[in-house]
């Protein structure tokens, strides 16, 4: 069996069995702490630039199927696990994760003590990083990640757009409720959502379709705010998408021209840039949150929504500006997990309600954002 | 502390600004001050320590919050029963009539029904049915009565799930056969029969044709306790997975756990290998069930606390079903919460008083909420531990009715690494999957292909080796699933064991492993007792070798968020990895680690962790850090808090010594865990282990029958006579020289496995044989059975120079009934003082001989030979003994712990313990057996030890203590007020001069006396009235059928040659089917009649042990010596 290594900034390094493509990569690294769902997590572009350690040890086991892609593609920089499946059970299956992963190109690293990293990643935070299974000598790697230039600052979402408009009109998966969806509603007008597109997951647009809107999505880099005026839409939404909010000035400036013109509703980086462009500020978590089971309490219920996150940026409590008051708070850390402007119609929330992989419970935005839509 | 006074910050922050709910922390109730808990009663198969566990977690929870707490549990060997668990702790029966009684006299505002079990919750719907809460105005909380009808009613659940869109298995419930065959034409064959209100799916299985699905119906509809059954469509071979949800008042709902079976629908999931979390779902049908489960738990209405729901998925369609939701806390509840770390239980009583999850700390990150999904980075397997060696006439295939008695876990970081543990966590003789002692892998034994294809289709306790014997015999992975319905990935996994095990094999000696290869057997699990196999070494040098390379193991924490924040609570397990998370020793703090019991089995089970329980929290008392090892999910004992450090890690040679390489303890106690540490004993003190109490040499002195004869004979008493043997030809030296009746047995086994007496030469060769088989390579002991004698138990304290007896038993049932299996009472009803004197001195005297330091049980037949007694010693245990938590709870002395604070060097004199504590009060522990579970066995005693749990009944008098504890036991007693009962009695030869008394006290009680032939000639002679019943062979109708007419209230049938095929056999199992009291001893009829006398008079009475052992109310004994100096 190949070798292949996770080297860090700090110089600890990691040695196992290579995986995946034979390639050498730089990323952050980090950790995602779901049982379920890597398949939604490799191909969810938010991870662009990472280095992601799956927490659970024994991944692969279900395979990987066409329906439960959040993207075309994987996205991110490297995979690590602790054991993959070599077979695959599931009736749904459609192949092997390794090959998989193979076939995109992804490098991964398996049989190394995966909870080591992470409580190393957990006591250091997170930390640049280099997995290769091409280059195997230690120091040379280690000099790698620390020259690989991390996440803050850079603009990553230009790396995962698609550059052009499309039209999405795909709905939620049979798997995602109790019962058989009801056959789609043709109202006689369908609201017209424009979905920003910084790297959005597929699930966001099921279900804005699900919900009865006809959804254009355009590329959050080159949009302007008339050109997304143009579309005439009853709101806008503002996906989420990968690394450090803070450099996408373009978005900030074309969002604050939107606010108070149309609804708004953001997701993830979505919710960061709402809160640059109303003025807030953001920083860097020390190693982020990334699971499917992020607490979260929404302030005007008193309930708990057991949610999926995937975010290493929050938006600060600090210089909040007085238009937005926070909805939703993480109750693991308290930081902010949901914003509202208090006099025009934009809201975000930190976290995945279209929870692919993830809880359900907090689906309800997806109709909130809607009922903002003027008749 | 709770968190919910730190929780302003959510509300404080200025940019907020918000008038939130949450800024108004909901307090705990007010309205509410004193609860009552019901606990689970006696440990039988479906209902196990899991309740004491979760039982005992909510006592402290409520407590905690200032809840006066009532506890009622007629189980006196558990923790919950401690007087100092619960604030009024009521050892009663478990009957709502008791209950009431407790409820008149404490008044408590609302009852706790979801703790304990589906006793505990069969009784709080007793309770309410009979208007008692409502005339005492007691709250149920946590789950009203309507959601638990909800639940557990079939018809109300199907139409609940219908109602918000989850399929239920196809049929329905029926009350009459004709009906049955009706529903069961509509869903077809095979189709599933259960009965409705019965324990761990009691008298469930599938039917396949006609005439067996006649047979189960009718069963089924006799054991329902209100006649119902339900016939429903088969889900034979789907995949099975369970859920625990937790809800609070807010309706915050969060899913602690998921548990995927390794067997498939059609074995109940107590009887299944099960794993956590469940391994073969995408993110989109896991999400898909979460949200099932919460659905039902809302429409349900469970409104606080845990529930577990099952679902079954077709394989090929992914198409879901609920198959059942019970809501409570439960086996799988314990499970999840050892398996997560998430204290279910605990949560689940403070979300009962009005707290919301969010409100609640989660004890282990201390930092976040209770209010979350646990995650975990290992994999955890849990395998069930049966019993059917004592059961042979029972069908020992798995359905869908629950057989096992215990069940053990274990935690690797692979699947294939928490199966290798859990197979030798079980204590078979099996330290993996295979490449042991018990494999017959390339043996003369090994199966044929024919063998395996059929050992594999049927589910049975053995079905996991034949898998590999599958693998091993080139069966391919689709083949075995055709026949198992067990899931590809799991077969794959063990695919990879044996693959591993085949290149091990391929290097031919350990020299030739390398580094590499040794961790990654290691890793998968191995042992290094199994790798000793494979290469023909010793275990301890294969554990040289790895050591030498540097293969150690690594210990991680259990932290319920994979390590995403910091675990406060040191709760490990074993791995092969890089990093180890143990924390070093404090210098300064002794550490000692007490072995636990591993899984329940019969002989060895919560008694046991009860005895560890008090010994780690003696060492806490003492400032030692105690460290607890056990395998067992269900227990006490592996509750995070009971000890400082807690290592979830199977009972074995290399597992111990590897965490004493860790944690380099001071002492290591191995007398509180049965018969599992003390079979370890030998070889930790020869790896240089520091054993503490009793030294290992003694242990061995009394279970070695010559060394053990000589002291007898220097200390001057007596033993039956006896010998040993290690072959048949000296067994049969042996028989000659003892003489018969005898009694034989193999050494080094404890519960009285293979234990019989034989009466004569042939039964004798038979019994030698099978006890040599058990034996495995050690002697099998003779000794002549001492018929019609008294047996008498005595559990002491020793220090190594003071010796106290504790309390002193006397059994109800004669000597040769198993001392697990007898009832028996303190203080002793009808030894003369001079035999107690006798007993007293010669344990004195044992004690001292064994300089025994910890506890020892003595046990002693009394023989009466004319007007003189005859006192012998039958065995000595320098160990903790079953009967340790009933004297701690019939004398109020905590003789464990006392014990555990010697071992660890205090001194019974700095303890202040000089004397034998005699309590006022009577306590009558009466033994449960698991006898429904299997029909058709013969229910005699006999030396098998083979109940399951056990059961105490306090009085004034013996007569009524002892008919307490037949309650208790589920034994009704007939009573005058229901004249109509009429009495069956029918008694070997032997016994039949002994029967005239109590028959003539039962005829003047009023009841009307059946017996057969030989019995009524010799009741007719006394001229009591009797009617004769035809014997089976003579015809009908016969007693089976006055049985089936149900006018029969009370069996006395004596045995004269065992066995379930005899008339009498089938007669005692018919009583069992049928629900009527069998005695099968004179010795218990005669007590059962006392009772039955005593009865009449008075009413039974409850009684809170926290009146019992106010000042006064114990005298000690005072040595006659003592006496003498006073006079003169």
């Amino acid at each position: 069996m190949a070798t292949a290594k996770l080297a860090l900034e700090d110089g600890t390094v990691f040695t196992g069995v290579a995986l995946g493509a034979a390639n050498c990569v730089e990323g952050e690294v980090c950790f995602n702490t779901s049982m379920t769902g890597y398949q939604e997590i490799l191909t969810d572009p938010s991870y662009r630039g990472q280095i992601v350690t799956m927490t659970y040890p024994q991944i692969g086991n279900y395979g990987v199927n066409m329906e439960d892609l959040e993207s075309q593609c994987p996205h991110l920089s490297g995979f690590v696990v602790r054991e993959m499946s070599r077979v695959v059970s599931n009736f749904r299956a459609g192949g092997a994760l390794n090959d998989y992963l193979q076939q995109h190109g992804v490098v991964a690293l398996a049989g190394i003590d995966t909870r080591a990293l992470v409580r190393h990643i957990r006591s250091k935070g997170a930390l640049r990083g280099v997995l290769s299974s091409t280059e195997l000598d230690d120091t040379a790697l280690v000099q790698k990640a620390q020259a690989s230039p991390g996440l803050v600052g850079r603009d990553l979402v230009r790396e995962v757009v698609s550059p052009s408009d499309r039209a999405w009109a795909e709905g939620l998966s049979r798997w995602s409720d109790l019962a058989e969806h009801a056959q789609l509603a043709s109202p006689a007008r369908r609201p017209r959502v424009v979905a920003l597109d910084f790297g959005m997951k597929w699930n966001i647009a099921r279900h804005l379709y699900q919900q009865g809107c006809d959804v254009t999505i355009v590329p959050g880099t080159t949009a302007t705010t008339e050109s997304v005026l143009d579309h005439q839409p009853d709101g806008v939404f503002l996906s989420n998408g990968p690394g450090d909010p803070e450099p996408l000035a373009y978005a900030i400036q074309t969002i604050r021209g939107l606010l108070g013109r149309v609804p708004i509703f953001g997701i993830c980086l979505g919710h960061q840039l709402l809160g640059l462009a109303c003025g807030a500020r953001t920083f860097k978590l020390k190693f982020g949150h990334r699971g499917a089971n992020q607490p979260v309490l929404n302030l005007e219920t008193g309930r708990v929504e057991i949610t999926a996150q995937n975010h290493g940026f929050a938006v600060s409590d600090d210089g909040l500006p007085d238009s937005l008051e926070v909805t939703h708070r993480n109750l693991n850390d308290n930081t902010i997990a949901g914003l509202r402007h208090r006099s025009l119609p934009a809201f975000s929330v930190q976290y995945h309600p279209e929870s692919s992989s993830g809880p359900h419970d907090s689906h309800y935005l997806f109709a909130s954002f809607t009922a903002q839509f003027s008749a | 502390m709770l968190g919910s006074s730190d929780f302003s910050h959510i509300g404080s922050s200025p940019a907020t600004g918000l008038t939130t709910r949450c800024l108004i922390p909901v307090p705990r109730r007010e309205d509410i001050h004193k609860i009552l808990l019901i606990g689970s009663g006696p440990i039988i198969i479906g209902q196990a320590c899991e309740f004491d566990y979760s039982g005992t977690q909510a006592c402290k929870a409520l407590r905690e919050e200032g809840y006066e707490v009532v506890l009622v549990n007629s189980n006196p060997a558990t923790i919950m029963t401690d007087p100092s668990t619960a604030d009024r702790t009521y050892i009663e029966p478990l009957a709502w009539e008791i209950v009431a009684k407790v409820i008149e006299r404490e008044r408590p505002d609302a009852i706790l029904p979801t703790l304990g079990g589906q006793t505990g919750l069969n009784l709080a719907m007793d309770l309410d049915h009979h208007g008692i809460l409502k005339k005492f105005n007691v709250l149920m909380i946590g789950a009203n009565p309507e959601a638990i009808a909800k639940a557990e009613e079939r018809d109300k659940f199907k139409t609940a799930m219908e109602k918000i869109g989850l399929e239920c298995c196809r049929g329905r419930t029926v009350r009459t056969l004709e009906d049955a065959r009706e529903a069961m034409s509509e869903v077809g064959l095979p189709c599933v029969v259960r009965p409705s209100f019965t324990l761990g799916g009691s008298g469930s299985a599938i039917a396949y044709n006609r005439e067996e699905f006649d047979v189960l119906a009718r069963r089924g509809l006799d054991q329902s306790p209100i006649s119902e059954i339900l016939v429903e469509e088969s889900v034979l071979g789907w995949k099975e997975y369970e859920m625990e949800v937790m809800r609070d008042l807010d309706d915050n709902v969060v899913i602690i756990c998921s548990i995927e079976n390794f067997d498939p629908m059609g074995i109940h999931t107590g009887d299944s290998i099960t794993v956590a979390p469940a391994q073969t779902l995408t993110d989109k049908e896991y999400q898909r069930m979460r949200d099932a489960s919460i659905a039902v738990i809302r429409e349900i209405g469970v409104e606080t606390g845990g529930s577990n729901i099952q679902f079954a998925i077709e394989p090929q369609t992914g198409r879901m079903i609920v198959i059942e939701m019970n809501p409570r806390v439960s086996r799988s509840s314990a499970l999840a919460s050892k398996a997560t770390g998430f204290p279910i239980a605990k949560i689940a009583a403070k979300l009962a008083v009005g707290y919301r999850l969010h409100e609640l700390p989660n004890d282990i990150t201390r930092k976040t909420r209770a209010c979350f999904e646990p995650t975990i980075d290992y994999v955890v397997t849990k395998i069930p531990r049966f019993a059917f060696e004592k059961f042979p006439e029972a069908d020992s295939t798995l359905t869908t009715q629950m057989k096992s008695v215990g069940e053990t876990m274990a935690i690797g970081r692979t699947f294939k690494e928490s199966f290798q543990k859990a197979l030798r966590g079980l204590e078979v003789g099996a330290f993996g999957f295979g490449c042991d002692p018990k494999d017959l892998w390339e043996t003369d034994l090994q199966p044929s292909n024919g063998e395996i294809a059929a050992k594999i289709s049927r589910p049975s306790a053995e079905r996991v080796w034949y898998l590999r014997y599958a693998l091993k015999a080139g069966f391919s992975i689709s083949e075995i699933y055709d026949r198992t319905a067990i899931d590809p990935w799991f077969l794959d996994q063990l695919s990879q064991i044996v693959e591993m095990e085949n290149e091990l094999r391929a290097r031919e000696t350990l020299d030739r492993v390398d580094a590499e290869q040794m961790r990654a057997a290691k890793r998968m699990g191995f042992a290094d007792r199994q790798l000793g196999h494979i290469f023909r070494t010793g275990e301890l040098d294969v554990r040289r070798y790895r050591k030498q390379m540097g293969i150690q193991v690594t210990f991680k924490s259990v932290d319920t968020c994979a390590a995403e924040f910091e675990a406060h609570t040191p709760y490990f397990y074993s791995t092969y990895e890089d990093e180890d998370e143990v924390p070093d020793k404090v210098p300064g703090r002794r550490r000692i680690i007490i072995l636990g019991g591993g899984p329940n089995r019969i002989g060895q089970g919560i008694e046991f962790d009860y005895c560890c329980c008090h010994a780690s929290y003696a060492l806490r008392e003492l400032g030692i850090e105690s460290i607890m090892v056990n395998s067992n999910p269900e227990t006490v004992s592996t509750d995070y808090d009971t000890s400082d450090l807690l290592f979830f890690e199977p009972l074995t040679i290399e597992d111990v010594l590897n965490i004493c390489d860790r944690v380099q303890p001071d002492g290591v106690i191995v007398q509180f865990g049965g018969q599992t540490p003390l079979n370890l004993a030998r070889a930790l003190w020869n790896a240089g282990v520091p054993i503490i109490g009793t030294s290992v040499d003694t242990i061995e002195a009394a279970e070695d029958r010559e060394k053990f004869r000589v002291m007898l004979e220097q200390l001057g008493l007596h033993q039956p006579a006896n010998g040993i043997a290690r072959n048949m030809s000296e067994a049969r030296t042996v028989a000659t020289e003892v003489g018969f009746p005898a009694l034989v047995r193999p050494s080094f086994v404890l519960g009285g496995r293979a234990m019989e007496i034989c009466y004569d030469q042939s039964q004798f060769d038979r019994f030698v044989t099978e006890a040599f088989v058990v034996a495995e390579g050690q002697p099998v002991l003779i000794d002549r059975f001492l018929e019609d004698a008294t047996e008498v138990d005595v559990d002491a304290i020793a220090d190594g120079t003071r010796v106290v007896v504790a309390g002193i038993m006397e059994h109800i049932e004669e000597a040769g009934v198993h001392s697990g299996d007898s009832a028996c009472a303190i203080p002793s009803f009808s030894l003369p003082t001079a035999v107690e004197e006798e007993i007293r001195n010669a344990t004195v005297a044992l004690a001292r001989a064994l300089q025994v330091v910890g506890l020892m049980n003595v046990q002693f037949a009394v023989k009466r030979e004319s007007e003189t007694f005859k006192v012998y010693v039958l065995e000595v245990n320098p160990r903790a003994s079953r009967t340790v938590p009933f004297v701690a709870k019939a004398t109020g002395l905590p003789i464990a712990k006392v014990a555990a604070k010697i071992m660890a060097g205090q001194t019974l004199q700095e303890l202040g313990i000089h004397s034998q504590p005699i309590p006022m009060r009577v306590s009558v522990k009466e033994s449960v057996f698991p006898f429904r579970k299997f029909a058709g066995v013969d229910i005699v005693l006999g030396p098998e030890m083979r109940s399951t749990g056990e059961v105490m009944g306090v009085s004034d008098r013996f007569s009524i203590a002892f008919a307490k504890s037949q309650l208790a036991a589920g034994v009704v007693l007939p009573s005058s007020k229901q004249p109509s009962g009429k009495i069956f009695v029918s008694v070997s030869k032997r016994h039949k001069h002994q029967i005239v008394t109590f028959c003539r006290r039962l005829h003047t009680m009023g009841y009307n006396l059946l017996a057969t032939e030989g019995t009524a000639r010799v009741l007719e002679e006394a001229q009591i009235p009797v009617h004769r019943v035809k014997k089976l062979a003579e015809g009908n109708p016969n007693l089976l059928d006055h049985l089936i007419d149900g006018d029969i209230s009370l069996i006395v049938n004596t045995p004269s040659g065992k066995g379930a095929r005899t008339d009498e056999g089938r007669i005692r199992a018919a009583a069992v089917q049928h629900g009527v009291p069998c005695i099968t001893t004179i010795a218990a009829a005669e007590a059962a009649v006392s009772a039955m006398e005593a009865l009449e008079q008075e009413d039974m009475t409850v009684e809170a042990l926290q009146d019992r052992f106010v000042e006064g109310a114990v005298s000690y004994y005072a040595p006659t010596e003592d006496r003498t100096t006073a006079v003169s």
